[in-house]
């Protein structure tokens, strides 16, 4: 009875000292908060580490979860800075746009698959149903898993776009939400079709996931041709704002639109926009 | 005679029957739990290291370890208990000490935390997010998930605290009255240390379900994975870790599979030592 | 005077848990309000499909996901978790019996998201070689059956225990066999709690969240066999939760506050049983 009397002394011992520690911890740093697309995330991620390192006492955190949860928080001011991976629309004038870097969606196959290139409408036919076999479209007879963003995902809006699809229309058998988890799903699939940000298929390609970008009506998916603007799937990747940027926030958006950058934009396979 | 005979002959079979059925569902039970923590062991074990332990994840955690993961899980754990301790143990104390069990009062208290009990963790991750994130203006913060996990943890906290000042003999009370103590003085004397074990092991079947809890940190905690400075910082749990490496992250099954193997054997841990200080809340917390 | 000081902070203390329901539920409501004045209660049923971006708030497909899962669920976890219980209770030596008891609590220990990785990694490719796509309304069944065991077979365990000797001894004087004593008399008196047992699994199975998530591939559809992908109503709300605006976080909120009905109708029955039967 005496010894357990004792050790809940010490757990309440503990906690005070966890919170005597952290108390101080409040109050010291600066911080930013961004959320948002999943596209971007990696890259200012790798920003934020940067910038940290040149601002002593400055905190920057990252999360993703979608270009719209980007808005939604900014809007709700729970996030300081959102993430936006395609271009504003009319009616999002309340928000100020910054563009850092361009990119493009790109289809991915598993690498075993044979099938090297697509045409516009056979894409629209798998993901609306009408072809639902491999052998259709010259691969192998096996039934297509079509994989399909969640709503949300600005990768999803230019997708449908493009293809003048609605999301209504797409008959899929799995729905995924990062770009990362669509990357996942096709690497484990040999039969599955999905569409994700060129940079991070390239990217995920580069620590050999076997996957592979493939040509869109004869367009090879590459960061080349999202750079001469050949590629027709691409759009701008957005940092936005829910009021003019002031203090440590306008400082991190001119970072992120800096040369200071363009190496880290690079390696992770998007495009730099010029200084304008 | 040939009847009788005929008649245990049948009833035979068929218990023979029945106890085949069960046999065959335990054994069923047992290979697929053994396939479950064998599969989690194999696949785990080597990525574990005492550097895994200690550093914190990088490349969104392909390399590097779980060490920031596990400051901010215990973070979460210990803003939750130190809000809801109190408030269940208050609780438990009033329900098994000052009010009658057939009391209004105790009986609408026990209710709603009954119902409580039962809400489905992402629900309360959506009233965390409503009520901590955005309408306290918390944020995704540990400070919002821990609260959160607090409200989660209250009616188990309470339900084994009273269970425990319950089985109580109620001799320990009489005997203190006819002692002229008072009523604060046999309950801090002498009803919460003979009680201590039980709290205890209701204190650690709480922490063992805030530690696997997934949903509802969601949208509280957040999901940024490096140390937290504060407790206004977001901090991903070690549970929420699994989740976004196994879902998320290509080549990020091995680390997934170690941390899975760690947070098993820290609830296992827990939960056989909670077995070990009170048997029969581990039932509690199941039930 | 130390002693009313006591009573007071007692008081507050339940109070203020007591209240953390009402404030629950005050802060659904109020978050699924403005969605509610806007779309009428039969478009959650009468919409098209659901695309909430397209302004389509159809929940049927993911209730009648939610639904299949748990009941294929309990449909494997109700036999295998009773004969559970009647190892423990009748057919095992007594040491095999403790550490089978101990196995199955330790089972409930598991945190679900283990589970939802272990179906992910493991489950999910094998139905996929039997029939693609594998993360299927079968894999959801499948770890969901493994996550209720626990509790059917530990409330099974409790009411049998609560048996009264006398009806066993009567009933084996009479000469019946062990399965007939079990089956005649044994279950027929545990019932209640068995039930109760079960429906509480209901619930748990019905709010289970991520290890559904992981496995069940989320398409909203209406499945039409075991290999179909579905979306529940709870992985539903974990998907879109996190940029959902307006109308469509309000609609999230709605189906959050239904789940919440379900499980509080649930767990309101199963503790009128249990009372039942104690009284």
């Amino acid at each position: 009875m005496f010894s357990s009397k004792r050790s809940a002394f010490w757990i309440a011992i503990l906690v005070l000292i966890g919170f005597a520690c952290l108390v101080p911890g409040v109050a010291a740093a600066q911080k930013l908060v961004l959320t948002g697309s999943s596209t971007i995330a990696p890259l200012v991620g790798e920003f934020a580490r940067r910038f940290e390192s040149l601002n002593q006492g400055v905190r920057v955190d990252v999360q993703t979860g979608g270009s719209s949860r980007g808005m939604n928080d900014t809007r709700n001011k729970i996030a300081n800075i959102g993430m936006v991976s395609r271009a504003m629309k009319a009616n999002e004038s309340d928000l100020h746009a910054f563009t850092i870097a361009l990119d493009g969606v790109g289809i991915i196959l598993h690498i075993n698959n044979p099938v090297t290139s697509l045409s516009k409408q056979q894409v629209i036919d798998i993901y609306s149903g009408k072809i639902t076999n491999w052998q259709a479209v010259g691969g192998k007879n096996a039934r297509i898993t079509v994989v399909n963003k969640a709503e949300g995902r600005s990768t999803l809006e230019l997708f449908l776009a493009y293809f003048g699809m609605k999301n209504s229309a797409i008959k899929p058998h799995i729905i995924i939400g990062d770009n990362q988890q669509g990357i996942k799903t096709i690497a484990g699939n040999v039969n599955a079709i999905g569409y994700v940000s060129i940079g991070a298929a390239e990217h995920a390609a580069g620590y050999r996931v076997p996957i592979k970008l493939i040509a869109l009506d004869g367009h090879e998916a590459s960061v080349a041709n999202v750079r001469n603007g050949s590629f027709p799937l691409s759009r701008p990747l957005n940092l936005i704002t829910a009021s003019i940027p002031q203090g440590l926030t306008k400082d991190f958006i001119t970072f992120s639109r800096s040369q200071q950058v363009h190496d880290l934009i690079e390696a992770q396979y998007f495009v730099p926009v010029s200084d304008d | 005679m040939l009847e009788t005979v005929n008649r245990i002959w049948r009833s035979g079979y068929r218990d023979l029957f029945a106890q085949t059925i069960i046999y065959i569902a335990v054994a069923f039970v047992c290979v697929v739990f053994i396939w479950i923590l064998s599969d989690l062991i194999r696949g785990g074990i080597a990525h574990i290291s005492w550097d895994f332990l200690i550093e914190s994840p990088r490349d969104a955690g392909r390399a590097g370890g779980i060490g920031s993961i596990l400051v901010s899980t215990l973070l979460l754990l210990l803003v939750a208990l130190v809000v809801a301790l109190p408030l269940a143990w208050t609780t438990a104390i009033l329900l098994a000490e000052y009010v009658p069990v057939t009391s209004k009062f105790g009986i609408t208290v026990r209710y709603s935390l009954q119902v409580l009990a039962g809400v489905p963790s992402i629900v309360f991750g959506l009233f965390g997010n409503a009520f901590f994130s955005i309408y306290l203006g918390l944020g995704f913060s540990i400070l919002s998930g821990g609260l959160t996990l607090a409200c989660m943890l209250l009616p188990i906290l309470v339900s084994t605290a009273e269970a425990g000042l319950r089985a109580l003999p109620d001799s320990y009370r009489l005997s203190a009255a006819a002692l002229g103590l008072s009523r604060s003085a046999t309950l801090f004397q002498l009803l919460l240390p003979a009680a201590a074990p039980t709290l205890a092991a209701g204190l650690l079947l709480g922490i063992g379900r805030a530690l696997a809890e997934t949903a509802a940190l969601l949208f509280t905690s957040g999901y940024v994975e490096r140390m937290p400075g504060s407790l206004l910082d977001s901090g991903r749990a070690l549970a929420l870790h699994i989740f976004d490496l196994s879902m998320n992250v290509p080549g990020g099954d091995a680390p997934a599979n170690a941390s899975a193997l760690v947070l098993v054997a820290l609830l296992l841990g827990i939960n056989i030592f909670a077995m070990k200080l009170a048997y029969g809340l581990q039932r509690k917390r199941i039930i | 005077m130390t002693d009313r000081l006591l009573r007071w902070v007692l008081r507050i203390g339940a109070i203020t848990s007591a209240l953390i329901m009402l404030l629950i539920l005050f802060f659904l409501l109020l978050e699924s309000w403005p969605a509610l004045q806007q779309i009428t209660l039969t478009r959650f049923f009468t919409d098209p499909s659901w695309h909430p971006l397209e302004a389509a708030y159809n929940l049927l497909p993911m209730l009648s996901g939610t639904l299949y899962a748990s009941i294929g669920a309990l449909l494997l976890a109700i036999p295998l978790g009773i004969a559970s219980a009647l190892f423990i209770v009748y057919y095992a030596p007594p040491h095999l019996a403790l550490l089978y008891q101990r196995l199955i609590e330790l089972l409930a220990g598991i945190p679900s998201v283990v589970f939802g990785f272990w179906g992910l990694i493991t489950l999910v490719p094998l139905i996929n070689q039997l029939h693609p796509p594998g993360a299927s309304l079968l894999a959801g069944i499948l770890i969901l059956t493994l996550m209720i065991l626990p509790t059917i077979t530990l409330t099974a365990h409790a009411a049998l225990l609560a048996v009264p000797d006398e009806f066993q001894r009567g009933a084996v004087a009479l000469g019946l066999s062990r399965w007939g004593v079990i089956r005649g008399v044994m279950l027929p008196a545990a019932r209640t709690g068995i039930v109760a047992g079960i429906i509480l699994a209901a619930g748990r199975a019905i709010g289970e969240t991520m290890a559904v998530l992981m496995v069940t591939g989320n398409v909203v559809q209406h499945a039409t066999s075991l290999y179909d992908p579905i979306r529940t109503l709870a992985a539903n709300i974990a998907l879109e939760m996190a940029y959902a605006m307006g109308d469509h976080r309000g609609v999230l909120f709605v189906s959050g506050l239904l789940l919440m009905l379900l499980v509080m109708l649930l767990s309101g029955m199963a503790a009128t049983l249990s009372n039942k039967h104690h009284a």
